[in-house]
């Protein structure tokens, strides 16, 4: 490791320096302070985030290699904005809803920060021991997010199941690290791939079948996969919601990101790369079934949201099975990945922003509290709508250009029977979808309600969000464009 | 070629409207301001009438702006004979729902209005696009604010029980309504992704050149086709057309009974015969047939309905299957008829649902049994009725007689027996629109709410006169439209007897 290669390391310094900075600014400089002072830790927050994000800018467009365990390029890149921009959003989230559930608001950004961390690393990294670091420190950090509310037990229900299901996925993951590592003797992803198809490590090549299943459990544990997916739903329903926003944002294009850099870097060669595609076929018919099916039947909106993130997710695989190989093509699938998962972000978490703004107003979390929105909160009925025609897929949103690109890496290497079935998936989807529209506008409420109040940073996040749902619809070209180019960098690997 | 944006400001001019709709104050203000909104839309869009040029079988006032450049898709606008009438048919009657509806919306009328010049920059940009993506998301576009417009506005009565949820009807027509159309668009979207992969571009001129396997086109034509076949709809896909007719506010109904349904035929017209020729010389036999079991079962149901506004909305099943058959006798009078039909339906079925919406807000009742004898108390309605109700069922003279007589020896040219069915379906119609007439209008005049009922006031005179002046024109005078039409028409049906280009078999599916 070389003095210079720091540079590249910048975000990472800026987001450790930075929560040890928001922690030590609540212990120390806050301990007595008023409660208005505090307030302004959500915006030290954002603030090095902001650095962070200029922090990317020096080592840019390179793509080379640090340390040997990180790799810098801009497939990376494209994921460190996205952690960025997502927890920046989340802390939006965060601002009036942790403040007045919790005295330890300040640790809470601490955090969020270190998870920005861990999924830049997570990101870069290039060697099995370094994902692996880099997982657990996101999961730890998860954990510890999602029981955030000590005294509410179904913050503490959340918190358990998340670990208990995460210890188990990332000790299987581990086994399937080890099983690898056995095979070829190394735990560099180049070095795998190299490994894996020369000839001496002909006799092991029979555990390459059982290290990409165990391998999934880990990657399918973090992107909710089925049936990797048991945890999420309650998970979902008592974590504190903006947690939720970033569990099923941030934290699942993490394990997508590492996904597809494990398995086309570290699997990329014709013979291996057929085994996890056809086992990930299977999961994402499965997955987007499952999620589909038994969102039908939620009358939480939380839990609707976490079982329509699980769906979602098998859309997502779609892209990466339908991955091709010449990146000068309109849809090599990993593009498509990137550009759902940038959409995806956007919806869910403003889909998130409406429901903590409810949540935070009445307390409420039922669909059917929501009867009747639109005469209440015509806005937020508003805003709630176009998040959820985005999740449905309508244009002009952000979820029509991510169904689009990974409809069309499909389409091109003619999945047709997988093309089918997420077709009528997203019919059912929509059904579910409607029906939150059908109470907003068409059920009168119960009792009248006044209208709710929307905290401004929490009408920062709804504008964001919004805008950018729609923008991604309208003016698609910059976002295709950035996601081919960092989708490149991953693909020259395979062959 | 003409500088002026023309069409561009036909299909954004409502949506704009629209938007600034929402910030004005004022019942009053918001009605003017709709319809103003909507009367120049429909004033500019006549431009595109004087300004035709004759005898042009291709597309005119062409606006052509790369969209999404790295990726081929195109803003990209035009109008031939087969989408002109359309266009002008869509900011027509907007026109009049507005003005229909200047009473009888009591609540939320703003938003009501709103979504309805919303729903028009989504059908005149359906009929105007050329780029598939673009055609793609005014097909949806138009879908929201339907959904809104029946789910919202419908009548309110009676409860339906779907998947465990106790759900209003017209909530569930609505839910029906959007969820058939949205199941069709999402094969569309898979078949319009296939035509990209193979022809590289969205440009529906240029994908019309390429040359497809016949294996390939029948697939597409399928996807394509069930999209469309939803939305005519064409028997058997028609169940959730009665349920959102009946539902739907009047504006709704005739909206979607005079334009929506249209989108269904003219993506027939426009994209599956001249995208996939082969397929529709194979399959069309099979979807004229189709076609009449639509004309015969729309009728023979019509026939026995007891609410006047269902028999109009099985009325429309038989009239659409009249459409669809001049469109699959796949000759240029088939093709041409169908187009001016389109037109007429448009025009004879908004004006009966528009009649019957008026007799509702009198009598809150649209039961056949509850009236009786009407025209000795309301002798205009009377006597307007009955000449819509003739103009739906073909009288000479009258514009559905023109529209169905050029279908009716299109089908003949095809297949006989298709046209001896196919006048069947008109004998048919005579009936069942005579029995309406004389159930509401004849007979004794025996019931007491029925003789308290105002005559049409002058708004409903001047809603319904348009509609019926042009009857007579189009009536009178067919070969006005026929001549901009049947150039289109012809070039259709000839790009469908040329022999295709040898097909390229690219292989696309290699790592």
């Amino acid at each position: 490791m070389r003095a210079s290669d720091l540079i590249h390391l910048l975000p990472e310094l800026i987001l450790l320096g930075g929560a040890a900075l928001v922690l030590l600014l609540d212990i120390v400089w806050l301990r007595r302070a008023e409660e208005r002072r505090r307030q302004l830790l959500p915006y030290v927050a954002l603030g090095v985030l902001l650095v962070a994000a200029l922090g990317l800018i020096p080592g840019g467009g390179d793509n080379v290699s640090v340390a040997t365990m990180l790799v810098f390029d801009p497939f990376a890149l494209f994921f460190k904005v996205f952690a960025l921009l997502a927890v920046a959003l989340i802390v939006l989230l965060a601002t009036p809803y942790m403040q007045t559930r919790t005295p330890f608001s300040g640790e809470f950004y601490a955090l969020l920060l270190a998870t920005a961390l861990a999924i830049c690393l997570a990101v870069s990294a290039s060697n099995l021991v370094m994902i692996y670091l880099s997982m657990e420190f996101l999961s730890i950090t998860s954990y510890v997010l999602a029981g955030y509310f000590r005294q509410d037990r179904k913050s503490g229900e959340a918190a358990l199941k998340y670990f208990l299901y995460g210890a188990t996925a990332s000790a299987v993951m581990l086994y399937g690290m080890s099983l690898l590592y056995g095979a070829t003797g190394t735990t560099d992803l180049a070095g795998l791939v190299a490994g894996l198809s020369s000839g001496a490590a002909g006799q092991s090549a029979w555990l390459v079948t059982p290290a990409i299943i165990l391998l999934l459990a880990g990657f399918g544990f973090k992107a909710s996969l089925v049936p990797f997916h048991q945890w999420a739903p309650d998970t979902y329903e008592g974590a504190p919601t903006p947690v939720t926003a970033f569990l099923s944002t941030a934290s699942k294009a993490t394990g997508f990101a590492i996904l597809m850099r494990v398995f086309l870097v570290g699997m990329g060669a014709a013979s291996m790369a057929s085994q996890w595609i056809s086992l990930l076929v299977a999961l994402s018919v499965v997955t987007m079934t499952l999620g589909n099916l038994t969102a039908l039947r939620q009358t939480n909106i939380k839990r609707l949201l976490a079982y329509s993130s699980i769906a979602q997710a098998g859309y997502i695989l779609i892209g990466v099975v339908a991955v091709v190989s010449d990146s000068t093509r309109i849809f090599t699938g990993i593009n498509g990945v990137l550009i759902y998962l940038l959409a995806y972000l956007f919806t869910n978490v403003g889909a998130f922003a409406v429901v903590t703004a409810i949540e935070d107003a009445t307390g409420k979390l039922e669909i059917k509290d929501y009867s009747g929105l639109v005469r209440r909160s015509p806005w937020l009925a508003g805003l709630l709508f176009i998040f959820l025609i985005s999740l449905t897929g309508v244009p002009p949103t952000g979820g029509f250009l991510g169904k689009f690109f990974v409809f069309g890496a499909a389409v091109q290497t003619r999945m047709w029977v997988l093309l089918a079935i997420a077709a009528v998936n997203s019919v059912v989807a929509a059904f579910y979808y409607l029906n939150i529209v059908r109470y907003m506008f068409f059920v009168p409420a119960a009792e009248e309600g006044e209208p709710i109040r929307v905290g401004r940073p929490l009408q920062g996040a709804l504008a964001i969000t919004a805008v950018v749902t729609v923008l991604l619809g309208l003016i698609p070209g910059p976002v295709i464009l950035w996601a081919s180019e960092s989708a490149r960098s991953l693909l020259l690997a395979l062959r | 070629m003409n500088q002026f944006p023309l069409l561009s400001v036909i299909t954004l001019l409502p949506l704009v409207g629209g938007l600034i709709l929402l910030a004005l104050p004022g019942a009053r203000l918001q009605k003017w301001w709709a319809l103003g909104v909507s009367l120049a839309t429909f004033v500019i869009s006549c431009l595109l009438f004087v300004w035709w040029k004759a005898g042009e079988a291709g597309m005119q006032f062409v606006e052509r702006l790369p969209w999404v450049p790295q990726f081929n898709i195109q803003y990209y606008l035009g109008v031939d004979g087969l989408s002109l009438f359309l266009v002008l048919l869509t900011t027509f009657l907007t026109v009049l729902v507005i003005l229909f509806s200047w009473e009888g919306v009591e609540q939320q009328l703003k938003p009501f209005l709103a979504l309805l010049l919303l729903l028009e920059t989504g059908m005149i940009g359906v009929f105007v696009a050329l780029d598939l993506v673009l055609f793609y998301a005014f097909w949806e576009l138009s879908l929201i604010p339907m959904y809104f417009l029946i789910g919202g506005w419908g009548d309110a009565h009676g409860t339906y029980n779907f998947l465990g949820r106790t759900l209003s009807w017209r909530v569930y027509a609505a839910l029906k309504f959007f969820l058939y159309t949205f199941a069709g668009s999402a094969l569309m979207l898979v078949a319009i992704l296939v035509l990209y992969i193979r022809g590289g571009t969205f440009d529906l001129l240029a994908l019309q050149q390429i040359g497809l396997a016949p294996n390939l086109q029948f697939w597409l034509f399928l996807a394509f086709g069930l999209a469309f076949a939803i939305k005519v709809p064409l028997f058997p896909f028609h169940t959730w057309l009665p349920d959102a007719h009946v539902e739907a506010p009047t504006a709704g109904s005739v909206i979607l009974a005079s334009v929506l349904l249209k989108m269904g035929t003219y993506g027939f017209v426009r994209f599956c015969l001249p995208l996939f020729p082969d397929a529709s010389r194979q399959l069309g036999p099979w979807i004229a047939a189709l076609a009449i079991v639509g004309i015969l079962y729309g009728a023979l149901v019509a026939l026995v309905q007891k609410d006047v506004k269902s028999l109009v909305a099985y009325s429309s099943v038989a009239h659409l299957g009249f459409v669809m058959l001049g469109i699959f006798a796949l000759n240029a009078q088939g093709v041409a008829g169908a187009t001016l039909q389109m037109v007429n339906h448009g025009l004879s079925t908004g004006a009966l649902f528009l009649m019957v919406g008026m007799l509702y807000n009198r009598r809150h009742t649209r039961l056949l049994a509850d009236f009786g004898g009407l025209w000795k108390q309301i002798p205009i309605y009377g006597f307007l009725f009955l000449i819509v109700a003739l103009s739906s069922a073909g009288l000479p003279g009258l514009n559905g007689f023109v529209g169905e007589f050029n279908i009716l020896l299109g089908a003949f040219q095809m297949n006989r027996a298709y046209a001896v069915f196919g006048t069947l379906g008109i004998i048919l119609a005579a009936w069942y629109l005579l029995v309406a007439v004389r159930q509401m209008l004849h007979g004794p005049l025996n019931k007491a709410e029925n003789m308290a009922v105002r005559d049409l006031n002058v708004r409903e005179i001047v809603t319904l006169a348009p509609i019926i002046l042009l009857f007579f024109v189009i009536g009178l005078f067919p070969n006005l439209f026929f001549d901009k039409i049947n150039p289109s028409a012809q070039a259709v049906v000839d790009a469908l007897n040329r022999p295709q280009p040898i097909v390229s078999m690219a292989v696309d599916s290699e790592r």
